[in-house]
């Protein structure tokens, strides 16, 4: 017992990590959070999501990772950290894969098409993307 | 040396229940464990609503684009660091539970939550500007983006519900800091409570940018 606070060592349970390395993960947590919100006040067009998601998976590794404790655990642990990331990963992916492919039913026959105003204002709302699929 | 400064030996039979059936390092592994799992469907929960974030802004991007902007983005930049600097305060009432400091968890909890509350009200002003300027669900301008909004108040709205279950269940181990029940030997619930913390300031840390900046 008695570990003094500024040594990196397996704790009786956990691993205690110097008190450094929390101010320092905190630090760099705080100005990550400034970087992205001066990237988003510049037009960088979709490098602008990019940007973001790519400093938040940063932020979120850190967090993870030290605060807590991930860096220290076990593999089985790593795995079921890995499992809903993954699946996240699979699910974005797949609903983008999907989406963009399906054929609007509405469209498919000509007589159909002509469903009138709540299709005309579906239209409206749809941006550039969407409306490459109407005819 | 006080009988509940280094409560929960294994001959102390005021230990936690658990105790009595397997040796603490195993329960304190199990515990964890079983927090990181419950965390894994706690992403999932929040993944759905992401991938649905995610199409919706593919679809209806001049909609989210123009719905972005009119969130209040420095409330939610300071939100953003209100959390983190709570998530810190948890970790750091780990160490202090690792050291077998009460008093100092105790502390750090307090900051914590002094800060969930902090996160709360700035929370509660974004709303209400919402409600003000009709764009509350019902409210007479909802129409105008009526797909970004309900997502946003179900990815915020359930947001904050974990930020108060978070705060109950750190004010829970607040009150076992106070009655000195933490040593080296036993700070089960400080860690899995820091745990699930943690997670609300992980799902936050993504909400921020792709509500308030890129929309």
């Amino acid at each position: 017992m008695g570990h003094s606070s500024g040594s990196d060592i397996h704790g009786e349970l956990g691993h205690v990590l110097p008190l450094k390395t929390y101010k320092t993960v905190l630090g760099a947590l705080l100005i990550l959070t400034i970087i992205t919100v001066a990237v988003s006040r510049v037009d960088f067009g979709t490098m602008n999501l990019v940007v973001a998601m790519v400093v938040a998976s940063i932020k979120a590794v850190l967090v993870a990772l030290f605060f807590m404790h991930l860096k220290y655990e076990s593999p089985i642990t790593w795995l079921y950290a890995g499992i809903p990331v993954f699946l996240l990963g699979l699910l974005i992916g797949g609903v983008f894969i999907d989406d963009p492919l399906r054929v609007d039913p509405k469209n498919a026959t000509v007589s159909v098409a002509e469903v009138g105003t709540s299709k005309a204002s579906a239209r409206d709302h749809a941006g550039d993307h969407h409306g490459a699929n109407h005819h | 040396m006080s009988h509940g400064e280094h409560a929960h030996t294994l001959d102390d039979p005021q230990g936690p229940p658990h105790i009595h059936h397997m040796d603490p390092p195993t329960a304190y592994h199990a515990a964890k464990f079983g927090m990181w799992l419950f965390l894994a469907t706690e992403l999932l929960l929040f993944g759905v609503m992401f991938a649905a974030f995610a199409v919706f802004r593919w679809k209806y991007f001049h909609e989210f684009h123009e719905a972005s902007s009119h969130l209040n983005w420095k409330l939610g930049a300071l939100n953003t660091a209100v959390l983190l600097i709570s998530s810190y305060y948890a970790a750091i009432a780990v160490d202090h539970a690792q050291h077998g400091r009460n008093k100092q968890v105790l502390k750090s909890l307090l900051i914590t939550i002094g800060c969930a509350v902090g996160f709360l009200i700035i929370k509660t002003i974004e709303y209400s500007e919402k409600y003000h300027h009709g764009y509350f669900i019902g409210g007479e301008n909802f129409h105008e983006f009526k797909t970004f909004l309900p997502l946003y108040f179900c990815m915020t709205g359930i947001h904050a519900l974990h930020v108060i279950i978070g705060m109950g269940l750190l004010g829970w181990v607040a009150t076992l800091a106070a009655k000195n029940r933490f040593s080296s030997r036993y700070y089960t619930p400080v860690e899995v409570g820091a745990l699930y913390w943690h997670l609300v300031d992980l799902i936050w840390i993504y909400l921020f940018p792709l509500l308030y900046l890129v929309g």
